[in-house]
């Protein structure tokens, strides 16, 4: 049985990673979750210096779900070089460094300092983030934005660069035809859909940023009709995101056509969820008697 | 830090709102008193984990017991737990108290408002087994109708002072105001309750020059310091984050007060 899947001449031992942001550096999981066995492990956003983030309350519940309004804090690509990736050098798995900035420069500078990290095997460029005011989102929602950031991005990256596209959008095919055209060599979705929830005892914004990203179960079906839409658009391959809780809504994302998932907030509810998804997708192959994981990726439609 | 179902031991409601769940796991094994667990709910509409601090330790028999209040759905459905039943628990999170520097000559004052002073049992219980004699306990609360809840424990480990809202047990006022009014001398304050509180106890620590230990509490998504959610702002850049920023599942929840902008 092959569970292998390869995508930018980069091999996966599995299809299972989790959603840049959800799981940290890894560190933070080590202790609970073998990172050994996951197919690669995605970072939280870096960008070229380290970043406040937002004020607090910065994530809150919902149905099925949450919002995060966390603003991407993060310590600059120095301290991440240094330590990040350090830790992660001594484990056998795929990295994959996501990317954030206010302007194309600040992309172009941290994409120009990972060129030279052996253990770093792709990039994802988060162009979708709802919670910054510059950057971010603005890169995500304009397609003549997303084709001049991929540019540039691609004319410095030594890694395979994938675009994280949003779901905030009205065609998604368009956004995902765009970052194919500019020479994106993967596309991955959905980041968080913008939300709002209100306290309407204390009469305030749930969130101190007003509006959130949702994300969790409750935008699995949004995000697996996007998959399927931008799978069929474009040549370059897919990762699909969005709620994934187990291997059946893995196998879900795989057969809309993505060609690797990841699993975002669920990991905060169950430690073991991606380990979960990457046992029950073996046993799923064996129940319905697939061979190779290959078989089933884009299988309908 | 395992996450596991835990069985429930023993439940019990100790006042208005307020219960108490004893429960058989592992994380009492390897607990600290001021760290806390990651509860889930037994539903799909409610994902994230409900952060309760840990009341107190029984680490040979491998039980935690956890006292909390009656908030929303996660407490509401901790507070119908029967003895048998099982809940998944993340744990043991976060830093704790610094008690193995509390040497045996120093005067402890434990400072805790409502639903904050039952983590300060499982600490007035280490510090009496680490054999320090002056501990103080002003442990807060609306009023006695509202039920004094686990001021008797308290008695065992501690000498407790109470302080109610009302004035209709002990000092008429805040935890603050019971200090100020028995004259309660201290080397260290550990405290934990609502957020005015917290900050009274700040300011007070700095007019009389000890130092004071806060348990903080924020909205939290992970517990285990993934997401970023459950920071509070910092005097000097966090040697984790290197922004004025602490992650309070992680770097905290206990914090000394003078370190935080609260
Ligand atoms: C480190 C820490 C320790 C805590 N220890 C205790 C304790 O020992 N006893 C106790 O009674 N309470 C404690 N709390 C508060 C407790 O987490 C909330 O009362 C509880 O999460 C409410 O959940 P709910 O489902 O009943 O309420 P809901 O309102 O239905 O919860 C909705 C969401 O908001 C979150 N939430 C609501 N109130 C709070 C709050 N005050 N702090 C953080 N998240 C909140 C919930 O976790 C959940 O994600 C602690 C909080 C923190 C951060
Ligand atoms: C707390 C949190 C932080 C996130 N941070 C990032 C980030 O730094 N970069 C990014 O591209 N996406 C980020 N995301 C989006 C996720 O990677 C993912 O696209 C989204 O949550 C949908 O997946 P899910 O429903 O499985 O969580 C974050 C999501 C959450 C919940
Ligand atoms: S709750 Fe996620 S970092 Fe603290």
């Amino acid at each position: 049985m092959n569970t292998q899947v390869e995508i930018c001449g980069v091999k996966f031992k599995n299809p299972v990673m989790d959603a840049s942001g959800t799981f940290g550096s890894g560190i933070e999981y080590s202790e609970m979750v073998d990172l050994n066995r996951l197919g690669a492990i995605v970072t939280k956003g870096v960008a070229n210096v380290p970043w406040e983030g937002n004020p607090t309350p910065r994530v809150t519940e919902t149905p099925s779900g949450m919002m995060n309004a966390i603003g991407l804090q993060n310590p600059g690509i120095d301290v991440f070089i240094e330590r990040d990736l350090k830790f992660l050098e001594g484990y056998d798995t795929n990295v994959i460094v996501n990317v954030c900035g206010r302007s194309v420069e600040d992309y172009v500078e941290v994409v120009e300092r990972l060129g030279e990290e052996k253990k770093v095997s792709m990039l994802e460029i988060n162009v979708s983030c709802p919670n910054v005011k510059h950057g971010g989102i603005a890169f995500g929602t304009d397609p003549h934005a997303l084709e001049e950031i991929t540019r540039a991005v691609k004319a410095k990256a030594k890694q395979p660069v994938i675009m994280k596209l949003s779901p905030n959008v009205t065609s998604i095919s368009d956004m995902a035809k765009a970052a194919e055209a500019a020479g994106a060599d993967a596309i991955s979705l959905i980041n968080t859909l913008t939300a709002m929830k209100i306290d309407i005892y204390r009469r305030k914004f749930a969130l101190a940023n007003k509006t959130g990203g949702l994300s969790g179960p409750a935008i699995r079906p949004v995000a697996v009709r996007m998959v399927y839409e931008a799978s069929h658009t474009v040549k370059i391959p897919v990762i699909g995101m969005g709620g994934i809780a187990s291997a059946e809504d893995a196998v879900e994302f795989l057969m809309a056509g993505a060609s690797a998932v990841a699993v975002g907030m669920y990991n905060f509810h169950r430690s073991s969820a991606m380990i979960d998804c990457i046992d029950g997708i073996e046993e799923f192959m064996k129940k319905t008697g697939i061979q190779d994981i290959n078989e089933i990726i884009g299988c309908v439609g | 830090m395992i996450q596991s179902l835990a069985v429930v031991k023993k439940s019990e409601r100790l006042s208005d709102g307020i219960y108490s769940v004893w429960f058989d796991t592992e994380i009492a094994r390897s607990a600290r008193p001021g760290q806390f667990v990651m509860v889930n709910t037994h539903s799909d509409a409610h994902l994230l984990g409900r952060p309760i601090s840990i009341s107190d330790i029984r680490k040979e028999a491998g039980q935690l017991r956890l006292v909390f209040r009656t908030v929303g759905y996660g407490s509401g459905e901790l507070s119908e737990a029967k003895i048998g039943d099982k809940f998944e628990i993340m744990g043991p999170l976060g830093n704790g108290f610094p008690l193995d520097e509390v040497a045996p000559e120093t005067k402890v004052l434990l400072m805790g408002g409502g639903i904050g002073a039952p983590p300060l049992l499982g600490v007035a219980n280490k510090l009496k087994k680490l054999g320090v004699e002056s501990v103080s306990a002003v442990l807060g609360y609306r009023g006695e109708a509202g039920g004094l809840f686990l001021a008797e424990d308290f008695k065992k480990f501690s000498n407790v002072y109470i302080a109610t809202d009302d004035g209709s047990s002990g000092t008429h006022g805040t935890v603050v105001d019971a200090v100020k009014e028995n004259d309660i001398q201290a080397d260290v304050i550990f405290a934990c309750g609502p957020m005015p509180m917290l900050s009274a106890i700040k300011k007070l620590a700095a007019e009389k020059g000890i130092k004071a230990y806060i348990s903080l509490e924020e909205r939290m998504a992970c517990g285990v310091g993934a997401c970023l959610g459950c920071v509070v702002k910092t005097k000097k850049v966090d040697a984790h984050s290197h922004v004025n920023n602490s992650r309070i599942c992680t770097e905290g929840p206990v914090f000394e007060a003078e370190e935080v902008e609260i």
